[in-house]
């Protein structure tokens, strides 16, 4: 990969606020036109990281290229190049959904005779043609979300920062927006997302996993399940549950287990000899088992197991 | 600096401004509201005040000398009574400022030649009022007095002579004293400090709350321009404000306006220009808009009202005070105010006022540019 195609590079990146560190050295780097997803929970350091990569936070150590502009020393050039949707709605409530697109054309220079055609395509894009007069704060979650996005690219970005952009809409309009994303993706655009939503993170060409400020997975979705697990996954149908779930996590030849809907996730280091040993083991303490079968992995399996490894070393430490 | 940016900035501040109906009320009637209770509200001068008389003679003489406290325009005989308690009373309640009494044996003392009294009880609660009355008072009965005196030497068949030293007075500026040719003007600098600081003192508080600054420092907008575009808007409104209440001063309340109308410009601009960038970074400080609103309000409206000399006059406050006002651009407008209205003072004499107000406005300014930053914390 030459260093035309990185829109994103990061570079052992820390940000503390006091004694907290929010983003602990997390380094990767992102290839043009790709939808980098950025997989944590709430707290994981996502946003503060986004923000760094926007120049909306000065990074405490580290170093961050975006479009080529180092983001602490050359903010300005970086916001020429970016679109950003902050996780809060924050456009214009007492605009008119025109105003708020003319505003944001005007903020990112796009020249007069271009901005009316770029209006034109983002009303088209976010599905927002005939909703020119409305005011911004009438309309509802979804719209709002995609009326952003038409917002943050009218300037025809070459790098997206969509920050939790479908928190709190409806899925239909998630499924679209999703849609959306792949269609900036696939005329070039990378698009660095963040999300809580594991379904969201498998639309995503390559993932980063943060926990905790620290960067815990990267890759495909397909390689974090493939590669990220040590160990085997067994779906386990049993009952009781509980009393099952609690004897597991003290069973030997247990990595993990975790209830998922009616059944059990149980991570093994071993599919066929753990199996075995599993059911005379659950049978010992009358858990009566009426399904068990290897599975594949979800990227919540692996995110979970991830975290839990993390958790184990910090008390065994 | 991009004019495309500015203006971007600018104009959806514009759309803000008449979208909201505060502001627009406060931008539209707050001008023509407050030079309307100032001009007619706050009057300084002391006329028609009410006074009661116990006149125990009733005389010719004595009604004469009352006819000529009623044909003043300071006083109104509201009442007359017959006892000393309805006099307390009425002066207890209020009902009068000052209660004469004249002697039983007024007219007889007077023929006589010798010296009389009369007793006027003055309701001094308010000090200054009581002295100015007590004036007035001593004025009207001066001169009843010396028509006596004149009548006599004329009745003696002898010469008058003219008293020897005399004060010839001619008031300058204010020929008739009203005091709502120097109230109105200053309004001005109240006006003003309430579209400069205190409505601007929300503008970006406003965007932290509401989560917009985030959007907006997203993009390649500068610094300056998110502070310019914010301004101009205010600045436009701000002059124009002052133009209504120009108008009004001078149409409405017969005003004399004597200096230039560039002098008025140059000393407004400035300012205007100073409380905007303090409302500004006032508003940038504070991040939320009822404390930026209540800082904004002790740090310019109040000091308008009150230290500017706009009401009260700075010569008489306390020594220090005195060198408070001096840190006050309020001060210097007002007192620009009234000399280019009332004295029609040039531009170039201005400079006592206009240097302090440029001074201000720079430092401002500078502060104001120096203190917001695109950045989130």
């Amino acid at each position: 990969m030459n260093a035309a195609d990185r829109s994103v590079l990061i570079e052992n990146l820390v940000k503390r606020f006091g004694d907290f560190t929010a983003v602990d050295h997390i380094s990767l780097e992102t290839r043009k036109g790709e939808i980098f997803g950025f997989l944590g929970p709430n707290g994981a350091g996502k946003s503060t990281t986004i923000r760094m990569l926007c120049g909306l936070l000065r990074p405490s150590s580290g170093r961050a290229v975006v479009a080529g502009f180092d983001v602490a020393r050359e903010p300005e050039s970086v916001r020429q190049n970016i679109g950003y949707m902050s996780q809060k709605f924050s456009l214009y409530n007492d605009l008119k959904v025109i105003e708020n697109l003319r505003l944001f054309a005007g903020l990112y220079n796009v020249p007069r005779h271009v901005a009316a055609e770029r209006i034109a395509w983002a009303l088209e894009m976010a599905d927002l043609k005939g909703q020119e007069a409305m005011v911004t704060g009438t309309l509802p979650g979804g719209w709002k979300q995609r009326l952003a996005l038409g917002c943050a690219v009218l300037h025809r970005p070459p790098i997206l920062f969509l920050d939790e952009p479908t928190s709190g809409v409806d899925p239909i309009s998630r499924r679209q927006f999703w849609d959306l994303i792949h269609q900036m993706s696939a005329e070039g655009v990378t698009v660095f997302v963040t999300t809580h939503y594991m379904e969201e993170a498998e639309y995503c060409n390559r993932l980063a996993m943060i926990d905790r400020g620290k960067l815990v997975a990267l890759g495909t979705p397909t390689e974090l399940k493939q590669k990220s697990m040590k160990g085997h996954l067994l779906l386990i149908e049993c009952d009781p549950l509980g009393t099952a779930v609690e004897t597991l996590q003290n069973a030997p030849e247990v990595l993990d287990a975790a209830v998922f809907g009616n059944a059990l996730h149980v991570l093994v280091p071993n599919a066929a000899t753990g199996a075995e040993q599993l059911r005379a083991y659950l049978g010992s303490h009358s858990v009566q088992v009426s399904k068990m079968e290897p599975i594949r992995p979800s990227l919540e399996d692996v995110f979970v197991a991830l975290t839990s490894e993390r958790e184990n070393k910090k008390e065994a430490a | 600096m991009r004019w495309g940016r500015l203006k971007a900035m600018a104009g959806k501040e514009i759309i803000q401004i008449i979208r909201d109906p505060r502001s627009l009320g406060i931008v539209l009637l707050m001008p023509v509201v407050l030079v309307l209770l100032f001009g007619y509200g706050v009057s300084l001068d002391l006329k028609h005040l009410p006074v009661y008389v116990y006149d125990r003679e009733a005389s010719q003489q004595s009604q004469a000398l009352l006819k000529r406290f009623q044909s003043n325009q300071y006083f109104d005989i509201v009442r007359a009574v017959n006892n000393y308690p309805d006099l307390v009373k009425a002066l207890d309640s209020g009902k009068a400022k000052m209660a004469l009494v004249i002697p039983y044996d007024f007219s007889e003392r007077l023929r006589a030649g010798g010296a009389v009294s009369v007793q006027a009880l003055v309701d001094a609660s308010d000090d200054n009022t009581a002295n100015v009355l007590i004036g007035y008072a001593q004025a009207v009965v001066q001169g009843y007095s010396n028509d006596i005196q004149l009548e006599w030497i004329q009745r003696r068949g002898q010469q008058v002579q003219p008293p020897p030293l005399s004060v010839e007075t001619r008031t300058w500026y204010n020929e008739n004293l009203e005091s709502s040719a120097f109230i109105v003007p200053g309004v001005l600098a109240v006006v003003m400090s309430v579209i400069g600081a205190f409505l601007t003192s929300l503008t970006i508080a406003r965007e932290w709350e509401r989560g917009t600054m985030e959007q907006l420092i997203s993009t390649p907008v500068s610094a300056l321009e998110i502070m310019l575009g914010k301004l101009t808007p205010y600045f436009i409104v701000g002059m124009f404000d002052a133009g209504v209440c120009v108008v009004l001063a001078i149409f409405w309340f017969q005003v004399p306006f004597r200096g230039t109308v560039l002098a008025l410009l140059v000393s407004s601009a400035l300012f205007l220009i100073a409380l905007l960038c303090l409302g500004y970074f006032i508003s940038v400080v504070a991040k939320n808009q009822l404390a930026a609103s209540q800082i904004a309000l002790v740090a310019t409206f109040l000091p308008a009202f009150l230290l500017s000399g706009f009401l009260f006059a700075i010569e008489q406050m306390p020594q220090f005070v005195q060198l408070v006002t001096r840190i006050l651009p309020a001060r210097y407008y007002v007192s620009s105010l009234k000399m280019i209205f009332l004295k029609g003072t040039p531009i170039g004499m201005l400079y006592g006022q206009l240097v302090p107000l440029a001074i201000f406005a720079v430092a401002l300014a500078l502060l104001a540019t120096r203190t917001f930053h695109k950045r989130l914390v």
